[in-house]
Formats: structure tokens, sequence, C-alpha cells
């Protein structure tokens, strides 16, 4: 019965997805209140349908209604109930019911934020998200229902992927669609104001915020899957520029030039057309990522399970939006020119050229990603593209862009005098140099050119990024109090000195061994020892697990003690390897165990990691930055 | 008004390769030994160790080299299609028994039948790699002069092989 | 039950999907075995398409590996032995593309992106930089 719920409630939050994309449009281009008036109730009305649609498959699952294929395929009854809740997102069906109740959220909050706003801009931006809405809907009741019954009942489901059991990948989707379906909303305000005929400095103030949420989202979704792959993968590695990862980090470098290009155009009515691209841009990818994972099309790792036929469905979906967007913006772009100016050394051009290397970037993910596909329809053959290609090409733009970042938070709008920057900053700079030629030495014992640029750079952008805040707060003469908007990048800008910092390390210096311990024997990796104290069974309550006991020590002091474990998962029979992990704030030790060799005797992966949780602070204090950024007022007071 | 226009050439463009591409399977790979002679080998028999069985047995004649394993299920699929061949007397099948037990191999050819006119044991899986094997069963096809002139990967069908095999064969026997 | 566990482990040696090991150092010249570690990363495990003959358990990895070691123990270059892949499994066999007519656009087009990208910047700001700087601020930063 209550499955039956879900998929009708679904229907009928599709029939109020479509009287919210099509009336409102209608109305605005009417001039025609009451139409326009129906955006907000019938978003309201879709939500509250599509809330119960979603809380019907998860009580399925809770209660273990294997009649439901997609319960009866990707859960158990031995599951422990906040997987099962998670198992809820966790294959492509339920997947989507996720991204549809997010982006009707959005549309909620949209509705509910919008109230100062111009009622046809207001109604064109829910219309829009109606629209997509519609599609998603459409393709979910189409050819991915969740709610499907089984004529036979199985005694059993299938389990839930091992991989998935798991309290990082049981978030890690939604912040993730948070993000993605939040540049949704930077897009209908896109359309919308293409509609309206209107683009200008009013319309990015709005705009700004909507997409800084989104962003922030997006960047704690990527490095928590980031952390995930790294502790539960069991190989130590932390970015694969897999295809589905790739997928999700396009959309975040458009989101993040978008930000940098909406304060411009907010400050001087610049960039407009360029802005607008970005924003049809960021959702396109967005789109495009969830294209990319679930056709087919391309072979990965961790992609969801594919179908071509369903990869049609949402490539002609993809299709229609993007070309829509696209003909409008040809049509209305050449008409937002402006005649302001700036000068050579401005804030402006600093800006100018973080959006150029960031999109350079984007490209480069895209054409990494796409090649192979490129390469195979035109029959020349298969390519290979992977990690080594795309660190090489990465540096290319991310380099300069780490380094030009420094001096641009300071740079003036319109013409920056001559001699403040220079010496404002060169303190700042000496250090980052000194600190980049001592460090690598120093701390690890080697030297190398790339290592001492990387951590010159990543320290660098953390002091730049603390000059401003610090004499604000020592209330220098001439500083006055940060406003948060100007504090929030501050923050977000050494989260990213932080992360270069972190990645610069830990690339030049990770040790990484694999080798053969017997119990009581003991490992040395870069001083630190490791001892196999005992191997044991262990079990949990849908697996049975070898586990070892592994002690650590420096100097003879016990430094950690880690259980690194073999895990088999009794009903789909895969082996998952456990890392045991000891944690630091300036270094992990990473133990996994490998294959049994013979009496007693296994293969043990042990790594020293330096610095490696500085990348995913780094990118929470980048979130933590938008964050602070947003809460601003002035994006709470009147337009 | 042109420039604003290439976004969505651009686009339709990268439309156009998706369409494409979700007609193609991104798993398959193809060979570099097509056009180049066939790998030569000389490895133990399946049924008898002491007798060496390889690519000299297909010298001078257009010949499949199907590559199989008991542990590879598409091989189980397609055994039933090499059975009719091997009975339709077409193309004789040389088979090369892939990082398989023997025991296990041979008795599966009691089973199953044995279209092969040799099977060549490749305990450790040198010869497989010399013919880029990397995911059974895979079959080929070479030629009089020994060059290998077709590679299918995944189990052989009735429809396969009158689509993509017959007509080379045809070709290879007709011509020269 | 530990004879179960053991059982399925040694099972789970051919078809587990665990990362691939082996038994501590393979070579006893340093120079030997540094290469061999660098070779495998960049070699793709056919079976598994996105992991490297390093990571992977599959047995096709394991007899690459295999492979490379008597190569390198036959004195090959790694050229040679790049050489030896890519003549049996195609371009596709190697992470990193090797330089050749076809995979050259790989490694430039990055280059050609920054010059597109150096372009874009030098026409805008040319173009800005001769427009007037005196338009009324709106407020906030």
């Amino acid at each position: 019965m209550i499955p039956e719920i879900g998929h009708f409630a679904l229907i009928i939050a599709l029939a109020l997805a479509l009287c919210q994309g099509v009336l409102p449009l209608i109305g605005a281009h009417r001039g025609d209140a009451t139409l326009m008036s129906v955006a907000r109730t019938s978003a309201q009305g879709q939500f509250i349908f599509v809330v119960i649609s979603f809380a019907c498959l998860t009580w399925a699952f809770v209660q273990s209604d294997f009649s439901v294929e997609y319960v009866a395929n990707h859960s158990q009854l031995a599951l422990p109930t906040v997987y099962k809740i998670s198992a809820v997102w966790g294959a492509h069906e339920g997947s989507l019911l996720l991204w549809i109740l997010i982006m009707s959220a959005w549309t909620v909050a949209v509705g509910r934020y919008s109230k100062k706003l111009p009622p046809e801009f207001s109604a064109r931006v829910i219309g829009v998200l109606g629209l997509l809405s519609v599609g998603f809907l459409l393709f979910t009741l189409l050819t991915s229902n969740p709610f499907l019954r089984l004529a036979v009942i199985p005694p059993d489901g299938a389990d839930l992927n091992p991989l998935l059991q798991d309290p990082g990948l049981a978030i890690h989707p939604p912040l993730l669609y948070v993000g993605y379906v939040g540049f949704s909303v930077a897009f209908a305000f896109a359309i919308a104001a293409m509609l309206t005929g209107n683009l200008d400095q009013k319309w990015a103030k709005w705009t700004r915020p909507w997409t800084t949420v989104a962003w922030l989202f997006l960047t704690i979704g990527i490095a928590l899957g980031s952390w995930w792959a790294y502790y539960e993968l069991g190989w130590g590695g932390w970015w694969f520029w897999d295809p589905v990862e790739n997928a999700s980090f396009m959309p975040w470098l458009m989101g993040t030039a978008l930000i940098h290009s909406l304060a411009v155009t907010e400050k001087r009515g610049l960039f407009k057309s360029w802005t607008l691209l970005l924003a049809i841009s960021a959702f396109s990818l967005s789109l495009l990522g969830t294209f990319l994972v679930r056709s087919g099309i391309l072979v990965s790792v961790h992609a969801f399970a594919t179908d071509p036929a369903r990869g049609f469905f949402i490539l002609a979906f993809l299709g229609i939006v993007i070309i829509g967007a696209l003909v409008l913006y040809a049509i209305r772009a050449p008409e937002l020119d402006s005649n302001a100016g700036f000068k050579l050394v401005s804030r402006e051009t600093f800006l100018l050229l973080n959006n150029i290397f960031l999109v350079i970037a984007a490209a480069i993910v895209f054409y990494g990603t796409l090649m192979p596909l490129l390469y195979d329809v035109m029959g020349v053959g298969k390519i290979s593209i992977g990690p080594p290609w795309f660190e090489f090409a990465m540096l290319l733009p991310m380099l300069p862009l780490a380094l030009l970042l420094g001096v641009g938070m300071h740079a003036a709008w319109r013409a920056q005098p001559e001699g403040v920057l220079l010496r404002k900053l060169r303190i700042p700079a000496l250090i980052a140099v000194a600190i980049g030629i001592a460090l690598p030495g120093i701390a690890y014992g080697r030297t190398g050119i790339l290592v001492s640029v990387g951590v010159a750079a990543g320290i660098w952008i953390m002091l730049s990024s603390l000059l401003d805040p610090w004499r604000s707060w020592r209330r220098e003469a001439g500083a006055t109090a940060m406003p948060r908007s100007a504090l929030g990048m501050s923050v977000a800008h050494f989260g990213v000195g932080l992360f270069v910092l972190g990645i610069t390390i830990v690339s030049a210096f990770n040790i990484e061994t694999d080798q053969a311990m017997r119990t009581g024997g003991a490992v040395e990796v870069a001083g630190y020892s490791f001892e196999l104290r005992e191997l044991r069974d262990a079990e949990g309550p849908n697996y049975q697990a070898i586990e070892g006991r592994v002690e650590i020590r420096r100097d003879e002091a016990l430094v950690g003690e880690v259980l690194p474990q073999k895990r088999q998962y009794l009903v789909q029979q895969n082996w998952m390897t456990e890392a045991g992990i000891s944690a630091g704030w300036n270094r992990d030790l990473f133990i996994a165990l490998g294959d049994q060799l013979g009496n007693n005797t296994w293969s043990v992966r042990v790594q020293y990691k330096p610095l490696i949780r500085f990348i995913w602070l780094g990118a929470f204090i980048m979130a933590l930055g938008g964050l602070i950024a947003i809460s601003d007022r002035r994006y709470r007071s009147a337009a | 008004m042109s420039k604003f226009l290439l976004p969505l050439f651009a686009f339709l463009l990268l439309v156009g390769m998706f369409v494409i591409g979700l007609t193609k399977d991104p798993s398959r790979i193809p060979s570099p030994l097509l056009g180049n002679p066939a790998p030569e080998y000389a490895l133990p028999s399946l049924q008898d160790p002491d007798v060496l069985v390889g690519s000299a047995d297909f010298a001078g004649q257009v010949a499949l080299v199907n590559i199989w394993a008991t542990w590879c299920p598409g091989c189980r699929q397609e055994h039933g299609f090499l059975m009719e061949l091997a009975a339709e007397n077409a193309v004789p099948i040389f088979g090369l028994n892939w990082r398989d037990n023997r025991p296990d191999a041979l008795q599966w050819l009691r089973n199953l039948g044995n279209p092969y006119e040799t099977s060549a044991f490749d305990a450790d899986g040198r010869v497989g790699i010399d013919w880029g094997a990397y995911g059974a069963p895979e079959t080929f096809l070479v030629d009089k002069n020994g060059m290998v002139v077709h590679k299918h990967i995944a189990p052989l069908t009735r429809e396969i092989w009158e689509r993509d095999f017959v007509p080379l064969i045809e070709q290879l026997e007709g011509g020269e | 039950m530990k004879k179960l566990i053991l059982a399925l482990l040694s099972g789970a040696l051919i078809f587990g999907n665990a990362w691939a090991i082996d038994v501590g150092q393979s070579f006893d010249d340093p120079e030997l075995q540094a290469r061999y570690e660098k070779i495998i990363e960049e070699v793709r495990c056919l079976k598994c398409q996105n992991q490297s003959i390093k990571d992977s358990n599959a047995f096709l990895a394991s007899d690459l590996r295999r492979e490379i070691r008597h190569l390198l123990e036959e004195g090959k270059t790694d050229d040679e032995i790049y050489d030896f892949l890519v003549a049996r499994y195609g371009d596709f066999a190697l992470y990193r593309p090797r330089p050749s007519g076809r995979t050259l656009i790989l490694w430039i087009a990055p280059m050609i992106f920054l010059l597109f990208g150096a372009f874009a910047v030098w026409r805008v700001t040319r173009r800005r930089m001769r427009l007037p700087i005196d338009d009324e601020p709106m407020d906030g930063s």
C-alpha cells in the first residue's frame, strides 16, 4: 500500500510541477498576477507530495518491504537501520528521487526568500525550476520508478553495496546534490533575466547568495567524497580523476568562476553576458554529470548501473534545457554591453584572470574526461587519459591562479594605485618564499623546485588572506571593521591556501610500501615502527572479517594503535578492505591488509601521508568562508 | 550576434558526439593485432602435455583462434555455437585454454563436446598476453598468411558470425 | 571457522577486489625496483578499466606485473616495456598517453587552452583600459 501511495504522490507532484512550470511563465509574460501567484503555491504543493513520496520509499526500506524491487535489490534484513535509510539514495532510482526532493526544497526556499523581488521575475525563476522538475519527474516515472513491485517476494534482499555502508558515503550524495541542484537556481535566475530582458547589478546581487550556498554545499560534498574514498577504498588515494569525480569537479570550477564574476557584475555592471554564460554552464555541467554517470557512456569504477535507454532520455532532456538556454543567450547577450572601464592593474583584471584560469581548468577536466569518448566515436581507436595527464594539465592554470590569488584580493576596483600592493604584500611574499625554500628540506628531508613553489604558493595565499582580517582586528589606521562578505572571502581564500599546501606536501613526500608481515613482526616507515601484534576474527552485523592489531611507535613511545580489517560481506560476497588510519594534524599513517601469503604472514600496505588532512580541512574552510559571506546583512536587505 | 552563437554550436556538436557515443560500448578495446601477424606460440596441448600445439598448426589456412576457460561464463554461453561451427566444418577452430585448471578443462570438453582441432594449455597466461587477451571469450580470425584479420570479444553467436565473420572468410578463401 | 575464512581468502586471492601486493621487494636492485614500481603505476588493468595493475588484484594484472618483471630482468628499457604492452593491448593500456601523432594533441591541448585564455585577457583588458572608470558605485563592496 505504502509504495503505491509513494508512486501516486509522485504523479501528483508531476502535475503540480507542470502547473508550477507553465502557468507562472505565461503569467509573467502577460502580467497576470493570479497566474504568477500560482508559482509559490504549486511549488509548496509539489514539495509536500515529493516529501510524501520520499517518505514512502524510506518506509519501505525501514520495514524491509522486499516486494518493492528497488528495496529488494539494495537492502537486506541484517542491514543496520541507518544504512537502510541511506540505501534509499544508494542507487539510480532512489538517488533521482533524492534529486527531485532537493530541487523541490530549493524551489520552496526561493519562493520564501524572493518576496522582495519583482513578481514577474520571481514567477519566471520558479517557473523555470518547475519545468526542470517536470523533466526529472518524468524521467523517474517513465524510466526509473523506485516503486515497482516484484511478483515474487524474495525472503531477503541483495544487500546494499558494502562500499556504501558507511556514514561518510551516506551523507555524501545529499550534500553533493544540494550543490548540483542549487546551481539550477542560478540557472533559473539567468533564464528569468533573459526572459525579462533585464540584467543589471541588482540581478547580480540577488543571484549571488543563492550561488554561494549551492557552491559551499558542493564544496563540502566533493571534499566528503574525497575523504570517504581515502579511508574506505583501501588504497590511500584521495582523488582518481575518475569520470564521476570529474563530473562533480567541473560544475564546482564553473561555480567558483561564477561567484567571482557575479562580484564584478554586481560592483561595476561588467561581464554581464559572461556571467550569464557561466550561470548557464554551471548547471549544464551538473546535468551533464548526471548524464555521464547514468547512461553507460563512460566507464567508471563508481558509475551507477547504466542503461543506454535512460541515457537517451537524459540526453534529450539535457539537450532541450541547454539548447533553450543558449538560444536565449544568443538573442539577449548582444544587448548587454556596458561602457564601464578598468585599468590594467585593477581588481577587475584579477577577477578576469581568475575566471579565465578556472574556466581553462574546467575545460581541461572536460577534455580529459570526454576525449576517450570522442576518439572512440571518430573511430580513431581507444586512448587513455589517466591521472598523469590530469595532474600535468591542471598544474598549468592552477599554479598561476594560486600565485595571483594572493595579490588579487587586495587590488582596488577600477584602478590600483601604484606601489601600494607592493608595500602591503612584500613581507608576506618574502616569508612565503623563505618557507617554501626551507620547509621541504627541514621537515621532510628532500628538496625540489616544484615542491618549494607549491609550498610557497600555499603559504603565500594563507598569509595574504589573513592580512586584512588581522589589520581589521587590530584596528590599524585606515582599516575599518570588515563586513562579513569580505571576511568570508578571506576565510575562503585561507582555505584554498591550506588546500594547496596539503596537496603539495602529500604529493611530494608521501611514502607507500608493501611489506610481508608476520604476527609479531615490525616494519619501519618514515621514522615510525609498525608492529603487527595479532590477527583475529571479527564480526559485524552483515559481515565477517579478519582484523589485525597494529601498534605504531615513534622513538619507542606508543603513538597509536589501528585495527585494519579484511571484511567479507555475507550476501554479496565481496571483499572490502577497511584501512586502519592513525590520524594526526600533520600526518596520517595508513595501514591496510593485503593478501594472506602463508601461515600467519600477510602482505601489508603501510603509508605515511604528511599534511593530508589539510586537503579536506582547506576545503571545509573554503565552505565556511562561503557561509560567513552569505550571512552578510546586505543580502537580507531590500533590493 | 555571431560570437554569441558559438556556445550553442559547440553544444550541438557535443550532443552529436554523445548520441553516437551512446550507441557504442566503452568497454570494448580495439586490438592492435589487427592487420599484423598472429603471435607465434607453442604450448603443451590440453589433452596430452607431451605434445606441443600452437600457431604452426594453422599455418597456411584460414582459421579461428578461440581463447576460452572454464571460469568464464561467456565461454559456456558460446560453446554450443562453437560446436555447431565445428560440425559445419566451415573454418577450423583452434583453442587456447587460458589460465585454467587442466582437469576442469578436460572435464568441460568431455561434458560439452570439443569443437577444437587442438587446444593449447596456457597455464601462466603468457601466450594470452601475446594475443592481448583481457576478457574471455575472445575469438580471432587468421588468414592463410597468418595475419590477424578480425577480433571478436564476448560470446560468439550465429548473428555475429554471419554479420562479421562470414563475409571476411569468403573474401579470404575466395580471393588470392 | 578460521579455516573457512582462510579458504575464502585464498579464493579471494584470485577473484578478490583488494589491490594487489607483491611480496615485499621484487628486485634486489633498488634501481630496478624503483623502475618497476613506476611502470606498474602507469599501466592500466584492462579488466578493471580504471585501475592500474599496481592497484588491481585481477589475475591479468598480476600476469602483466610478472611479464614486466621478466622484461626488466632481461634488461629492457622502460620504453621497450611500454612498446611491448602497447603492441598487444594498444595505447589504452597506458595511463599516460605516449607522445605520438594521435596523442600529441592530448599533451598540447592544455597549452592551446592557455593561449586562448591569454588572447581573451588581452582583448578584454585592452578594450576596458580605454573606457571611463567614473561610474556610480553600487552600495556594498
